[in-house]
């Protein structure tokens, strides 16, 4: 071996050395960004969701836990089969003969707003308030009595049957809207829903977070 | 002070914004045409028009009327002229007529929103409205009647 022979082998195999150090940062360049994008997005996901996205188990779960509050009487009374409100915690029909009407907001001498004000009337079991008191209208009822989980939550996926509300609005509505939120302030003599407002607005967005997903049965 | 119009008069109220309208119309206003009954938006005995809708004055707060129009039973027509009115007396309703000013009150609004109502029209309307001496039957007669008056020129 002469001495341009030994040069030139040592000259290459610093060349192959720098070359697979290259290579190797690079790969891990690269693996790192691709982690980095994902752990950034799924940031992103539990930052406004609180739950990483397509869980079919946890989703399912949230669901049946936000529907234990979607079928209490403070919110099925008002989202009823008929074409009466419900009322009372065996959500019996609504006294007067109290009827949806075209707006969901009562007929002729018995509209809503007649007896129950923007507060709650104070006393035992008076008319509870909301300045926006009223039922679905008679064109999307949007029912949830007699609605089994799988059923109720297809329906509030649906636009066609959930007053054109996407997943985010459904989010909001169920989040922010004064009217949901009354069900937690339902004046004197009647019960609370079984968890708290921000119990129920965590899991219906953990619901929707991990995909939506509709329970089995 | 809390202004609002009462039968088609200003008037200016010295009373809490949480005052019923009742307690207002009864003990201040003596307008006493309109019953007390259950004090509970049940009986429909304190029925009265707030922008022509039949509130039930009984749980309605002051505040709430404050700037706006206010009708009574006092005020529905100024000489028994309303077709309700003149049905009434020739359909003879009343008993004891205790309940007769809030279902009179409650049938005009229906004679405004469906001048020719059906039985169903009736019931869907005047079911929020009770008659301890059941004169139920009298009254659906006289609201068709006071339809068929209004139809024929009577002031609606």
């Amino acid at each position: 071996m002469n001495m341009h022979d030994g040069m030139t082998s040592s000259k290459k195999h610093t060349i192959l050395s720098v070359g697979r150090t290259i290579y190797l940062l690079l790969a891990v360049a690269a693996v790192s960004i691709t982690a980095l994008s994902f752990n950034t997005d799924t940031y992103h996901r539990q930052r406004a969701y609180g739950a990483p996205e397509n869980d079919s188990v946890a989703s399912k779960k949230a669901f049946l836990a936000a529907y234990e509050v979607l079928m209490h009487p403070r919110c099925m009374n008002c989202h009823p089969a008929g074409d009466a409100p419900l009322q009372g915690e065996d959500s019996h029909v609504h006294m007067q003969g109290v009827k949806r009407g075209p707006d969901g907001k009562g007929l002729y001498a018995l509209k809503c707003s007649n007896c129950h004000q923007a507060e709650n009337t104070p006393g035992l079991h008076m008319p509870p308030g909301n300045p926006n008191w009223h039922l679905p209208p008679e064109n999307m009822k949007m029912v949830f009595q007699g609605k089994s989980p799988r059923e109720l939550a297809a329906q509030l996926l649906d636009p066609e049957q959930n007053g054109g509300k996407t997943k985010e609005e459904l989010i909001e509505h169920v989040t922010h809207d004064p009217l949901v939120k009354a069900g937690w302030n339902p004046g004197e003599g009647r019960e609370l829903p079984p968890v708290s407002h921000e119990e129920f607005a965590r899991q219906f967005t953990r619901w929707i977070a991990t995909g939506a997903y509709l329970p089995d049965k | 002070m809390i202004r609002l119009t009462i039968n088609h008069r200003e008037q200016a109220v010295d009373a809490p914004g949480d005052m019923p309208l009742l307690w207002v119309l009864r003990d201040i206003l003596g307008l006493t045409g309109t019953k007390f009954g259950c004090g509970m938006a049940q009986c429909g005995a304190c029925t009265v028009h707030l922008n022509g809708e039949a509130v039930r004055s009984c749980v309605t707060r002051l505040s709430r009327a404050e700037g706006q129009e206010l009708v009574t039973i006092e005020g529905l027509s100024p000489d028994l002229s309303h077709p309700l009115q003149r049905a009434w007396i020739q359909e003879d309703v009343p008993q004891c007529g205790y309940c007769q000013s809030g279902q009179i009150m409650s049938a005009a609004v229906l004679l405004r929103e469906k001048p020719q109502p059906t039985d169903a029209d009736i019931d869907a309307a005047m079911s929020g409205n009770i008659c301890r001496c059941g004169t139920y039957p009298r009254i659906r007669r006289a609201i068709h009647l006071a339809a068929r008056l209004q139809q024929e020129g009577g002031k609606p």
